[in-house]
Protein backbone atom coordinates (compact mmCIF):
# COMPACT_ATOMS: atom_id res chain seq x y z
CA UNK A 1 0.00 0.00 0.00
CA UNK A 2 2.92 2.35 0.83
CA UNK A 3 4.98 0.88 -1.98
CA UNK A 4 3.34 3.72 -4.44
CA UNK A 5 4.49 6.65 -1.61
CA UNK A 6 8.29 5.23 -1.47
CA UNK A 7 8.00 6.33 -4.98
CA UNK A 8 6.16 9.37 -4.34
CA UNK A 9 8.81 10.72 -2.35
CA UNK A 10 11.70 10.10 -4.32
CA UNK A 11 10.19 11.65 -6.91
CA UNK A 12 9.77 14.91 -5.11
CA UNK A 13 13.29 14.56 -4.27
CA UNK A 14 14.07 14.67 -7.66
CA UNK A 15 11.90 17.20 -8.77
CA UNK A 16 13.22 19.70 -5.88
CA UNK A 17 17.50 18.31 -7.13
CA UNK A 18 16.64 19.18 -10.84
CA UNK A 19 15.53 22.80 -9.67
CA UNK A 20 12.42 21.92 -11.76
CA UNK A 21 10.03 22.73 -8.63
CA UNK A 22 11.69 26.44 -8.10
CA UNK A 23 11.38 27.31 -12.35
CA UNK A 24 8.12 25.78 -12.79
CA UNK A 25 7.08 27.85 -9.94
CA UNK A 26 9.46 31.18 -11.14
CA UNK A 27 7.69 30.77 -15.09
CA UNK A 28 3.94 31.01 -13.04
CA UNK A 29 4.65 34.00 -10.61
CA UNK A 30 6.36 35.71 -13.15
CA UNK A 31 3.65 35.37 -16.06
CA UNK A 32 1.16 35.60 -14.04
CA UNK A 33 2.40 39.39 -12.81
CA UNK A 34 2.56 40.50 -15.41
CA UNK A 35 -0.54 39.59 -17.11
CA UNK A 36 -2.28 40.79 -13.86
CA UNK A 37 -0.64 44.24 -14.80
CA UNK A 38 -0.62 44.35 -18.10
CA UNK A 39 -4.00 43.37 -17.74
CA UNK A 40 -5.63 45.37 -15.71
CA UNK A 41 -6.63 48.55 -17.83
CA UNK A 42 -10.22 47.26 -18.75
CA UNK A 43 -11.32 47.37 -15.12
CA UNK A 44 -13.31 50.42 -14.98
CA UNK A 45 -15.48 50.24 -18.51
CA UNK A 46 -16.39 46.65 -17.46
CA UNK A 47 -17.01 47.72 -13.55
CA UNK A 48 -15.70 44.84 -11.78
CA UNK A 49 -12.52 44.37 -9.30
CA UNK A 50 -9.23 43.87 -10.49
CA UNK A 51 -8.99 39.84 -9.40
CA UNK A 52 -11.81 39.18 -11.98
CA UNK A 53 -9.59 40.97 -14.97
CA UNK A 54 -7.14 39.49 -13.15
CA UNK A 55 -8.40 35.85 -13.25
CA UNK A 56 -9.86 36.48 -16.52
CA UNK A 57 -5.91 36.90 -18.26
CA UNK A 58 -4.45 34.27 -16.05
CA UNK A 59 -7.30 31.63 -17.12
CA UNK A 60 -5.95 32.47 -21.07
CA UNK A 61 -2.11 32.00 -19.83
CA UNK A 62 -2.91 28.97 -17.47
CA UNK A 63 -4.10 26.99 -21.09
CA UNK A 64 -0.94 27.57 -22.41
CA UNK A 65 1.23 27.06 -19.87
CA UNK A 66 -0.30 24.06 -17.43
CA UNK A 67 -0.18 21.60 -20.19
CA UNK A 68 3.49 22.81 -20.93
CA UNK A 69 4.61 22.45 -17.93
CA UNK A 70 3.11 18.90 -17.29
CA UNK A 71 4.10 17.71 -20.45
CA UNK A 72 7.82 19.23 -19.62
CA UNK A 73 7.73 16.32 -16.39
CA UNK A 74 5.85 13.61 -17.69
CA UNK A 75 7.34 12.78 -20.90
CA UNK A 76 10.56 11.45 -19.34
CA UNK A 77 8.21 9.57 -16.62
CA UNK A 78 8.99 6.20 -18.38
CA UNK A 79 11.12 6.47 -21.49
CA UNK A 80 13.76 8.26 -19.46
CA UNK A 81 13.60 5.20 -17.16
CA UNK A 82 13.97 3.14 -20.45
CA UNK A 83 16.77 5.22 -21.36
CA UNK A 84 18.63 4.95 -18.13
CA UNK A 85 18.50 1.06 -17.61
CA UNK A 86 16.76 1.68 -14.23
CA UNK A 87 13.39 0.53 -15.09
CA UNK A 88 14.20 -3.44 -15.36
CA UNK A 89 15.55 -3.04 -11.86
CA UNK A 90 12.42 -1.20 -10.53
CA UNK A 91 10.19 -3.27 -12.36
CA UNK A 92 11.79 -6.71 -10.71
CA UNK A 93 11.09 -4.86 -6.96
CA UNK A 94 7.35 -6.00 -5.82
CA UNK A 95 6.14 -2.88 -6.87
CA UNK A 96 3.45 -2.81 -9.56
CA UNK A 97 3.41 -0.96 -12.71
CA UNK A 98 0.45 1.05 -11.47
CA UNK A 99 2.01 1.74 -8.33
CA UNK A 100 5.27 2.75 -10.04
CA UNK A 101 2.62 5.15 -12.41
CA UNK A 102 0.50 6.35 -9.76
CA UNK A 103 3.41 7.40 -7.00
CA UNK A 104 5.33 9.52 -10.22
CA UNK A 105 1.66 10.98 -10.81
CA UNK A 106 1.36 11.94 -7.49
CA UNK A 107 4.23 13.50 -7.07
CA UNK A 108 4.08 15.30 -10.06
CA UNK A 109 0.58 16.32 -9.53
CA UNK A 110 1.75 17.98 -6.11
CA UNK A 111 4.89 19.79 -7.54
CA UNK A 112 2.08 21.15 -10.47
CA UNK A 113 0.11 21.97 -7.55
CA UNK A 114 2.60 24.00 -5.13
CA UNK A 115 3.43 25.76 -9.10
CA UNK A 116 -0.15 26.97 -9.40
CA UNK A 117 -1.22 28.30 -6.30
CA UNK A 118 2.00 30.06 -5.56
CA UNK A 119 2.00 31.72 -8.74
CA UNK A 120 -1.63 32.24 -9.41
CA UNK A 121 -2.15 32.87 -5.96
CA UNK A 122 0.72 35.51 -5.84
CA UNK A 123 -0.71 37.18 -9.19
CA UNK A 124 -4.38 37.29 -7.03
CA UNK A 125 -3.05 38.91 -3.79
CA UNK A 126 -1.24 41.75 -5.43
CA UNK A 127 -4.57 42.49 -7.42
CA UNK A 128 -6.06 41.99 -4.76
CA UNK A 129 -4.30 44.80 -2.89
CA UNK A 130 -4.39 47.10 -5.82
CA UNK A 131 -7.72 47.04 -6.75
CA UNK A 132 -10.19 45.30 -4.50
CA UNK A 133 -11.59 42.08 -4.75
CA UNK A 134 -15.39 40.35 -3.65
CA UNK A 135 -16.55 36.64 -2.52
CA UNK A 136 -17.19 36.44 -6.37
CA UNK A 137 -13.68 36.97 -7.56
CA UNK A 138 -11.80 35.15 -4.45
CA UNK A 139 -13.92 31.80 -5.43
CA UNK A 140 -12.81 32.22 -9.11
CA UNK A 141 -8.96 32.69 -8.21
CA UNK A 142 -9.88 29.41 -6.27
CA UNK A 143 -11.37 27.94 -8.96
CA UNK A 144 -8.71 28.74 -11.45
CA UNK A 145 -6.28 27.18 -9.14
CA UNK A 146 -8.63 24.16 -8.99
CA UNK A 147 -9.23 23.48 -12.41
CA UNK A 148 -5.58 24.33 -13.47
CA UNK A 149 -4.15 21.66 -11.46
CA UNK A 150 -6.98 19.39 -13.48
CA UNK A 151 -5.81 20.72 -17.05
CA UNK A 152 -2.10 19.55 -15.25
CA UNK A 153 -3.54 16.17 -14.51
CA UNK A 154 -4.74 15.79 -17.83
CA UNK A 155 -1.36 16.75 -19.83
CA UNK A 156 0.66 14.41 -17.40
CA UNK A 157 -1.30 11.78 -17.64
CA UNK A 158 -0.91 11.96 -21.64
CA UNK A 159 2.19 12.77 -21.35
CA UNK A 160 2.90 9.11 -19.31
CA UNK A 161 0.94 7.23 -22.46
CA UNK A 162 3.45 8.98 -24.81
CA UNK A 163 6.51 8.01 -22.89
CA UNK A 164 5.79 4.63 -23.01
CA UNK A 165 4.83 4.59 -26.38
CA UNK A 166 7.51 6.13 -27.66
CA UNK A 167 11.08 4.43 -28.14
CA UNK A 168 13.36 7.10 -26.19
CA UNK A 169 12.99 9.82 -24.36
CA UNK A 170 13.99 12.41 -27.43
CA UNK A 171 10.91 10.81 -29.29
CA UNK A 172 8.54 11.20 -25.95
CA UNK A 173 9.92 15.19 -25.94
CA UNK A 174 9.05 15.51 -29.75
CA UNK A 175 5.36 13.33 -29.29
CA UNK A 176 4.35 16.12 -25.91
CA UNK A 177 5.62 18.72 -28.04
CA UNK A 178 3.00 18.03 -31.12
CA UNK A 179 0.45 17.15 -28.25
CA UNK A 180 0.59 20.44 -27.12
CA UNK A 181 0.56 22.10 -30.45
CA UNK A 182 -3.14 20.27 -31.73
CA UNK A 183 -4.84 20.18 -28.03
CA UNK A 184 -3.71 23.81 -27.33
CA UNK A 185 -3.35 25.49 -30.62
CA UNK A 186 -4.32 23.48 -33.48
CA UNK A 187 -8.13 22.11 -32.66
CA UNK A 188 -9.34 25.65 -31.56
CA UNK A 189 -8.14 26.73 -34.93
CA UNK A 190 -9.54 23.78 -36.60
CA UNK A 191 -12.82 24.28 -34.91
CA UNK A 192 -12.73 28.18 -35.87
CA UNK A 193 -12.31 27.08 -39.33
CA UNK A 194 -14.88 24.42 -39.68
CA UNK A 195 -17.48 27.59 -37.81
CA UNK A 196 -16.56 30.04 -40.26
CA UNK A 197 -17.38 27.18 -43.16
CA UNK A 198 -20.82 26.43 -41.67
CA UNK A 199 -21.92 29.55 -41.35
CA UNK A 200 -24.30 29.70 -38.22
CA UNK A 201 -25.77 26.62 -39.32
CA UNK A 202 -26.82 23.71 -37.16
CA UNK A 203 -22.89 22.53 -36.80
CA UNK A 204 -22.47 25.64 -35.11
CA UNK A 205 -25.54 25.69 -33.35
CA UNK A 206 -25.66 22.10 -31.42
CA UNK A 207 -22.43 20.33 -32.78
CA UNK A 208 -19.71 22.87 -32.20
CA UNK A 209 -20.20 23.24 -28.26
CA UNK A 210 -19.64 19.70 -27.58
CA UNK A 211 -16.71 18.93 -29.85
CA UNK A 212 -15.13 21.83 -28.05
CA UNK A 213 -16.06 20.98 -24.95
CA UNK A 214 -14.73 17.09 -25.49
CA UNK A 215 -10.98 19.32 -25.56
CA UNK A 216 -9.96 19.57 -21.62
CA UNK A 217 -8.06 22.50 -22.79
CA UNK A 218 -11.58 24.30 -23.90
CA UNK A 219 -13.55 22.37 -20.87
CA UNK A 220 -10.96 24.19 -18.76
CA UNK A 221 -11.80 27.68 -20.02
CA UNK A 222 -15.28 27.25 -20.39
CA UNK A 223 -15.37 26.34 -16.99
CA UNK A 224 -13.42 28.96 -15.73
CA UNK A 225 -15.93 31.47 -17.59
CA UNK A 226 -19.30 29.98 -17.58
CA UNK A 227 -19.23 30.19 -13.70
CA UNK A 228 -17.91 33.66 -13.13
CA UNK A 229 -20.13 36.49 -14.81
CA UNK A 230 -17.46 39.02 -14.35
CA UNK A 231 -15.11 36.77 -15.53
CA UNK A 232 -16.80 35.83 -18.87
CA UNK A 233 -17.51 39.51 -19.65
CA UNK A 234 -13.70 39.90 -19.47
CA UNK A 235 -13.06 37.31 -21.40
CA UNK A 236 -15.86 37.97 -24.29
CA UNK A 237 -16.53 34.39 -24.32
CA UNK A 238 -20.25 34.22 -23.01
CA UNK A 239 -21.50 32.59 -26.33
CA UNK A 240 -20.21 28.52 -26.29
CA UNK A 241 -20.80 28.71 -22.40
CA UNK A 242 -24.66 29.45 -22.09
CA UNK A 243 -25.07 26.56 -25.53
CA UNK A 244 -23.94 23.92 -23.04
CA UNK A 245 -25.25 22.39 -19.84
CA UNK A 246 -23.33 23.31 -16.59
CA UNK A 247 -22.25 19.89 -16.30
CA UNK A 248 -20.44 19.95 -19.76
CA UNK A 249 -17.19 20.96 -18.84
CA UNK A 250 -16.85 20.13 -15.66
CA UNK A 251 -17.43 16.67 -16.34
CA UNK A 252 -15.35 16.86 -19.03
CA UNK A 253 -12.04 18.02 -17.17
CA UNK A 254 -12.66 15.57 -14.40
CA UNK A 255 -13.20 12.51 -16.79
CA UNK A 256 -9.69 13.42 -18.87
CA UNK A 257 -7.24 12.38 -16.03
CA UNK A 258 -8.83 9.09 -15.33
CA UNK A 259 -8.88 8.22 -18.86
CA UNK A 260 -6.00 9.24 -19.76
CA UNK A 261 -4.56 7.38 -16.88
CA UNK A 262 -5.86 3.99 -17.44
CA UNK A 263 -4.52 4.47 -21.20
CA UNK A 264 -1.14 5.56 -20.13
CA UNK A 265 -1.28 1.97 -17.42
CA UNK A 266 -2.57 0.33 -20.32
CA UNK A 267 0.29 1.31 -22.03
CA UNK A 268 3.17 1.12 -19.68
CA UNK A 269 1.85 -2.74 -19.15
CA UNK A 270 3.24 -3.48 -22.44
CA UNK A 271 6.65 -1.47 -21.96
CA UNK A 272 9.18 -4.48 -22.13
CA UNK A 273 12.37 -3.23 -20.31
CA UNK B 1 10.78 -29.67 -6.88
CA UNK B 2 10.42 -27.53 -4.26
CA UNK B 3 13.42 -27.80 -2.26
CA UNK B 4 15.23 -26.41 -5.63
CA UNK B 5 15.58 -21.89 -5.54
CA UNK B 6 15.02 -21.66 -9.08
CA UNK B 7 13.25 -24.15 -11.78
CA UNK B 8 13.45 -23.60 -15.43
CA UNK B 9 11.90 -26.19 -18.00
CA UNK B 10 11.57 -26.34 -21.59
CA UNK B 11 11.03 -22.44 -21.56
CA UNK B 12 10.91 -20.83 -25.18
CA UNK B 13 10.94 -17.17 -26.06
CA UNK B 14 10.59 -15.41 -29.65
CA UNK B 15 11.05 -12.12 -30.43
CA UNK B 16 9.75 -11.98 -33.98
CA UNK B 17 10.33 -14.95 -35.88
CA UNK B 18 13.80 -15.62 -34.28
CA UNK B 19 13.78 -18.18 -31.32
CA UNK B 20 15.59 -16.51 -28.75
CA UNK B 21 15.17 -18.98 -26.14
CA UNK B 22 14.73 -23.00 -27.76
CA UNK B 23 13.93 -25.10 -24.80
CA UNK B 24 15.79 -23.83 -21.92
CA UNK B 25 16.28 -26.39 -18.78
CA UNK B 26 18.16 -25.16 -15.82
CA UNK B 27 18.04 -25.36 -12.31
CA UNK B 28 19.89 -23.97 -8.85
CA UNK B 29 19.56 -25.34 -5.38
CA UNK B 30 19.48 -23.06 -2.24
CA UNK B 31 23.53 -21.84 -2.20
CA UNK B 32 24.58 -22.65 -5.45
CA UNK B 33 26.60 -20.50 -7.51
CA UNK B 34 26.34 -21.08 -11.45
CA UNK B 35 28.01 -19.25 -14.00
CA UNK B 36 25.93 -18.86 -17.18
CA UNK B 37 28.39 -18.31 -19.97
CA UNK B 38 27.73 -17.44 -23.50
CA UNK B 39 28.21 -15.30 -26.53
CA UNK B 40 26.64 -11.51 -26.70
CA UNK B 41 22.95 -12.58 -28.26
CA UNK B 42 23.20 -16.13 -26.63
CA UNK B 43 20.24 -15.57 -24.86
CA UNK B 44 21.57 -14.78 -21.33
CA UNK B 45 19.98 -11.40 -20.56
CA UNK B 46 16.81 -13.08 -22.40
CA UNK B 47 16.61 -15.61 -20.26
CA UNK B 48 17.11 -13.67 -16.82
CA UNK B 49 14.59 -11.18 -17.78
CA UNK B 50 12.15 -13.75 -18.27
CA UNK B 51 12.90 -15.25 -14.92
CA UNK B 52 11.96 -11.82 -13.26
CA UNK B 53 8.77 -11.95 -15.22
CA UNK B 54 9.64 -8.59 -17.30
CA UNK B 55 8.99 -10.77 -20.46
CA UNK B 56 6.32 -12.74 -21.08
CA UNK B 57 7.67 -16.31 -22.00
CA UNK B 58 6.08 -18.86 -25.31
CA UNK B 59 6.61 -21.84 -23.85
CA UNK B 60 7.62 -24.12 -20.48
CA UNK B 61 7.85 -23.05 -17.21
CA UNK B 62 9.46 -20.90 -14.78
CA UNK B 63 9.43 -21.19 -10.83
CA UNK B 64 11.64 -19.53 -8.51
CA UNK B 65 10.60 -21.76 -5.37
CA UNK B 66 6.74 -22.23 -5.82
CA UNK B 67 6.04 -18.49 -6.78
CA UNK B 68 5.93 -17.93 -10.87
CA UNK B 69 7.64 -15.35 -12.28
CA UNK B 70 6.23 -11.95 -11.88
CA UNK B 71 3.82 -12.82 -8.82
CA UNK B 72 4.20 -10.16 -5.60
CA UNK B 73 6.08 -13.77 -3.97
CA UNK B 74 8.58 -14.61 -6.71
CA UNK B 75 9.23 -10.71 -6.82
CA UNK B 76 10.00 -10.13 -2.93
CA UNK B 77 12.80 -13.53 -3.43
CA UNK B 78 14.44 -12.41 -6.21
CA UNK B 79 17.64 -9.99 -6.38
CA UNK B 80 18.34 -8.51 -9.68
CA UNK B 81 21.52 -6.73 -10.91
CA UNK B 82 21.45 -5.40 -14.65
CA UNK B 83 24.06 -5.14 -16.55
CA UNK B 84 25.42 -1.72 -17.00
CA UNK B 85 23.36 -0.61 -14.19
CA UNK B 86 22.22 2.66 -13.94
CA UNK B 87 20.06 5.51 -11.53
CA UNK B 88 19.02 8.45 -11.63
CA UNK B 89 21.94 10.88 -11.22
CA UNK B 90 20.21 13.94 -9.41
CA UNK B 91 19.57 11.29 -6.20
CA UNK B 92 22.47 10.44 -3.87
CA UNK B 93 23.39 6.39 -3.06
CA UNK B 94 21.63 6.39 0.18
CA UNK B 95 18.21 8.17 -1.12
CA UNK B 96 18.28 5.50 -4.10
CA UNK B 97 19.14 2.31 -1.70
CA UNK B 98 16.59 3.68 0.50
CA UNK B 99 14.12 3.61 -1.68
CA UNK B 100 14.38 -0.25 -2.94
CA UNK B 101 14.37 -1.20 0.60
CA UNK B 102 11.28 0.41 0.88
CA UNK B 103 9.75 -0.99 -2.10
CA UNK B 104 10.92 -4.43 -0.80
CA UNK B 105 9.20 -4.14 2.34
CA UNK B 106 12.58 -5.14 4.17
CA UNK B 107 13.83 -3.02 7.29
CA UNK B 108 17.28 -2.63 6.05
CA UNK B 109 20.11 -0.70 7.34
CA UNK B 110 21.20 1.45 4.46
CA UNK B 111 24.48 2.80 5.63
CA UNK B 112 25.53 -0.43 6.51
CA UNK B 113 24.91 -2.25 3.20
CA UNK B 114 26.47 0.62 1.62
CA UNK B 115 29.70 0.55 3.94
CA UNK B 116 29.42 -3.47 3.18
CA UNK B 117 30.22 -2.40 -0.92
CA UNK B 118 32.67 -0.09 0.29
CA UNK B 119 30.50 3.19 -0.53
CA UNK B 120 30.36 4.76 2.71
CA UNK B 121 32.26 7.86 1.54
CA UNK B 122 29.96 8.02 -1.35
CA UNK B 123 26.37 7.81 1.40
CA UNK B 124 25.50 11.50 0.42
CA UNK B 125 27.15 12.38 -3.12
CA UNK B 126 24.92 12.36 -6.13
CA UNK B 127 25.06 9.16 -8.33
CA UNK B 128 25.52 11.48 -11.40
CA UNK B 129 29.02 12.17 -9.71
CA UNK B 130 29.28 8.14 -9.39
CA UNK B 131 31.79 5.87 -12.02
CA UNK B 132 31.07 3.06 -13.28
CA UNK B 133 32.78 0.94 -10.58
CA UNK B 134 30.79 2.42 -8.23
CA UNK B 135 27.12 2.35 -9.63
CA UNK B 136 27.69 -1.38 -10.05
CA UNK B 137 28.36 -1.24 -6.07
CA UNK B 138 25.66 0.63 -5.39
CA UNK B 139 23.63 -2.15 -7.63
CA UNK B 140 25.37 -4.35 -5.68
CA UNK B 141 24.02 -3.22 -2.51
CA UNK B 142 20.44 -3.56 -3.54
CA UNK B 143 21.12 -7.48 -4.10
CA UNK B 144 21.89 -8.05 -0.51
CA UNK B 145 18.41 -6.35 0.22
CA UNK B 146 16.41 -8.68 2.21
CA UNK B 147 17.62 -12.42 1.49
CA UNK B 148 16.58 -13.16 -1.19
CA UNK B 149 16.34 -16.96 -2.35
CA UNK B 150 17.29 -16.19 -5.98
CA UNK B 151 20.28 -13.47 -7.11
CA UNK B 152 20.58 -12.77 -10.59
CA UNK B 153 23.65 -10.55 -11.86
CA UNK B 154 23.97 -9.97 -15.33
CA UNK B 155 27.67 -8.97 -15.70
CA UNK B 156 28.55 -8.10 -12.64
CA UNK B 157 31.88 -7.32 -13.06
CA UNK B 158 31.88 -5.47 -15.83
CA UNK B 159 33.75 -1.85 -15.17
CA UNK B 160 35.06 -3.07 -12.00
CA UNK B 161 39.38 -3.00 -10.81
CA UNK B 162 40.63 -6.49 -9.97
CA UNK B 163 40.17 -5.26 -6.39
CA UNK B 164 36.79 -5.05 -6.47
CA UNK B 165 36.36 -7.87 -8.56
CA UNK B 166 37.99 -9.68 -5.50
CA UNK B 167 34.98 -7.99 -3.27
CA UNK B 168 32.59 -9.03 -5.23
CA UNK B 169 33.01 -12.30 -5.57
CA UNK B 170 33.08 -12.43 -1.29
CA UNK B 171 30.01 -10.61 -1.36
CA UNK B 172 29.13 -13.83 -3.75
CA UNK B 173 30.19 -16.28 -1.80
CA UNK B 174 28.45 -14.67 1.49
CA UNK B 175 24.92 -14.53 -0.59
CA UNK B 176 25.64 -18.09 -1.34
CA UNK B 177 26.32 -19.22 2.17
CA UNK B 178 23.42 -17.44 3.44
CA UNK B 179 21.56 -19.70 1.32
CA UNK B 180 20.59 -17.61 -1.96
CA UNK B 181 20.89 -19.14 -5.57
CA UNK B 182 23.48 -16.78 -7.44
CA UNK B 183 23.24 -16.84 -11.50
CA UNK B 184 26.05 -15.12 -12.66
CA UNK B 185 25.96 -14.11 -16.77
CA UNK B 186 29.29 -13.66 -17.41
CA UNK B 187 32.10 -13.37 -19.98
CA UNK B 188 35.21 -13.07 -17.57
CA UNK B 189 35.85 -16.71 -17.93
CA UNK B 190 38.54 -17.05 -15.62
CA UNK B 191 37.06 -15.41 -12.35
CA UNK B 192 33.97 -17.59 -12.55
CA UNK B 193 35.97 -20.61 -12.84
CA UNK B 194 37.41 -20.23 -9.74
CA UNK B 195 34.23 -19.14 -7.89
CA UNK B 196 31.49 -21.39 -9.05
CA UNK B 197 30.27 -24.35 -8.06
CA UNK B 198 28.47 -25.04 -11.77
CA UNK B 199 29.19 -23.55 -15.10
CA UNK B 200 26.10 -23.29 -17.64
CA UNK B 201 26.64 -22.61 -21.56
CA UNK B 202 24.32 -21.28 -23.46
CA UNK B 203 24.59 -20.85 -27.58
CA UNK B 204 21.85 -19.45 -29.91
CA UNK B 205 19.16 -19.65 -27.59
CA UNK B 206 20.04 -23.14 -26.72
CA UNK B 207 21.64 -24.79 -22.87
CA UNK B 208 24.39 -26.51 -24.50
CA UNK B 209 26.18 -27.34 -21.41
CA UNK B 210 25.38 -27.48 -17.36
CA UNK B 211 27.62 -28.87 -15.21
CA UNK B 212 30.38 -28.80 -13.18
CA UNK B 213 33.78 -28.03 -14.37
CA UNK B 214 35.42 -31.44 -14.27
CA UNK B 215 32.42 -33.41 -15.51
CA UNK B 216 32.20 -30.82 -18.23
CA UNK B 217 36.38 -31.83 -19.47
CA UNK B 218 35.82 -35.22 -18.96
CA UNK B 219 32.82 -34.80 -21.08
CA UNK B 220 34.26 -32.93 -23.70
CA UNK B 221 37.39 -35.24 -23.67
CA UNK B 222 39.77 -32.24 -24.26
CA UNK B 223 43.10 -33.15 -23.49
CA UNK B 224 45.61 -32.59 -20.58
CA UNK B 225 48.94 -30.73 -21.87
CA UNK B 226 52.17 -32.07 -20.37
CA UNK B 227 55.19 -29.83 -20.75
CA UNK B 228 58.58 -31.77 -19.65
CA UNK B 229 61.57 -29.99 -20.13
CA UNK B 230 64.72 -32.68 -20.40
CA UNK B 231 67.29 -32.15 -18.24
CA UNK B 232 70.46 -32.73 -21.26
CA UNK B 233 68.85 -34.01 -25.08
CA UNK B 234 65.29 -32.93 -25.60
CA UNK B 235 65.76 -34.65 -28.97
CA UNK B 236 65.85 -37.72 -27.22
CA UNK B 237 63.15 -37.19 -24.50
CA UNK B 238 60.63 -36.25 -27.85
CA UNK B 239 61.76 -39.44 -29.26
CA UNK B 240 60.79 -41.34 -26.16
CA UNK B 241 57.91 -39.64 -25.12
CA UNK B 242 56.53 -38.88 -28.62
CA UNK B 243 55.46 -35.39 -28.10
CA UNK B 244 56.78 -32.00 -29.88
CA UNK B 245 59.19 -30.37 -29.11
CA UNK B 246 58.94 -26.90 -28.32
CA UNK B 247 61.49 -23.86 -27.13
CA UNK B 248 64.26 -25.41 -27.04
CA UNK B 249 64.75 -27.59 -23.86
CA UNK B 250 61.36 -28.75 -23.95
CA UNK B 251 58.56 -31.35 -25.21
CA UNK B 252 54.91 -31.08 -25.25
CA UNK B 253 52.37 -33.85 -24.98
CA UNK B 254 48.69 -34.22 -24.44
CA UNK B 255 46.82 -37.16 -22.95
CA UNK B 256 43.44 -37.52 -22.67
CA UNK B 257 42.48 -37.59 -18.80
CA UNK B 258 42.42 -41.04 -18.66
CA UNK B 259 45.76 -41.72 -20.00
CA UNK B 260 47.08 -38.98 -17.31
CA UNK B 261 48.51 -41.31 -15.00
CA UNK B 262 50.10 -44.14 -17.30
CA UNK B 263 51.83 -40.81 -18.61
CA UNK B 264 53.32 -39.88 -15.59
CA UNK B 265 54.30 -42.83 -14.48
CA UNK B 266 56.32 -42.99 -17.77
CA UNK B 267 57.86 -39.62 -17.32
CA UNK B 268 58.59 -40.45 -13.51
CA UNK B 269 60.18 -43.41 -14.92
CA UNK B 270 62.92 -41.92 -17.23
CA UNK B 271 64.58 -40.64 -13.90
CA UNK B 272 67.17 -38.08 -14.07
CA UNK B 273 66.35 -37.54 -17.93
CA UNK B 274 63.30 -35.21 -17.10
CA UNK B 275 64.25 -31.52 -15.07
CA UNK B 276 60.59 -30.58 -14.98
CA UNK B 277 57.50 -31.36 -15.54
CA UNK B 278 54.12 -28.70 -15.69
CA UNK B 279 50.64 -30.05 -16.31
CA UNK B 280 47.59 -28.14 -17.31
CA UNK B 281 43.93 -29.19 -17.25
CA UNK B 282 42.10 -27.82 -19.62
CA UNK B 283 41.12 -24.36 -18.83
CA UNK B 284 37.20 -23.00 -18.88
CA UNK B 285 38.60 -21.07 -21.67
CA UNK B 286 38.86 -24.33 -23.71
CA UNK B 287 36.03 -25.59 -22.64
CA UNK B 288 33.65 -22.28 -23.69
CA UNK B 289 35.38 -22.48 -26.61
CA UNK B 290 34.45 -25.97 -27.58
CA UNK B 291 30.76 -25.81 -26.30
CA UNK B 292 29.88 -22.48 -27.61
CA UNK B 293 31.21 -22.78 -31.21
CA UNK B 294 31.40 -26.20 -31.89
CA UNK B 295 28.33 -27.13 -34.07
CA UNK B 296 26.67 -29.82 -32.18
CA UNK B 297 23.76 -30.46 -34.45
Amino acid sequence: MTRFLAITRTEMLILRRNRWLLVATLIMVLFALALTFAGSAPTGTLGVDMLTVSVASMTTLSVYLAPLLALMIAFDAIAGDVDRGSLSLLLSYPAGRGEILLGKFTAHLAALTFAMAVGFGTAGAVAAWFGGAGPESLMALLRLILTSTLLGAVFLALGYLLSALARGATAAAGLSAGLWLVFVVLYDLGLLGAVVMDQGGTFTQSVFPWVMVANPADAFRLWNISATEGVAMASGMTGAAQALPAWAAPASLLIWPVLGFAMARAAFRRVEP
Amino acid sequence: MTDKALTITQVCKDRGKTRVLNGITLSLAPGQRVALLGHNGAGKSTLIKSILGLIPIEGGAIQIGTATPGSAQARRDTAYLPEAVSFHPALTGREQLTLFAKLSGSKADVPGLLDRVGLSDALDRRIGAYSKGMRQRLGLAQVLLGQPKVALLDEPTSGLDPISRQDLYAIIDELAAQGTAVLIASHALTEVEARTDRIAIMRKGRMVADDTLNNLSALAGLPIRLRVRASTNPDALAAELGGNRINGASVELLCSPDDKMEALRRIAGMGEAVADLEMTPPKLEDLYRHYAQEDLQ
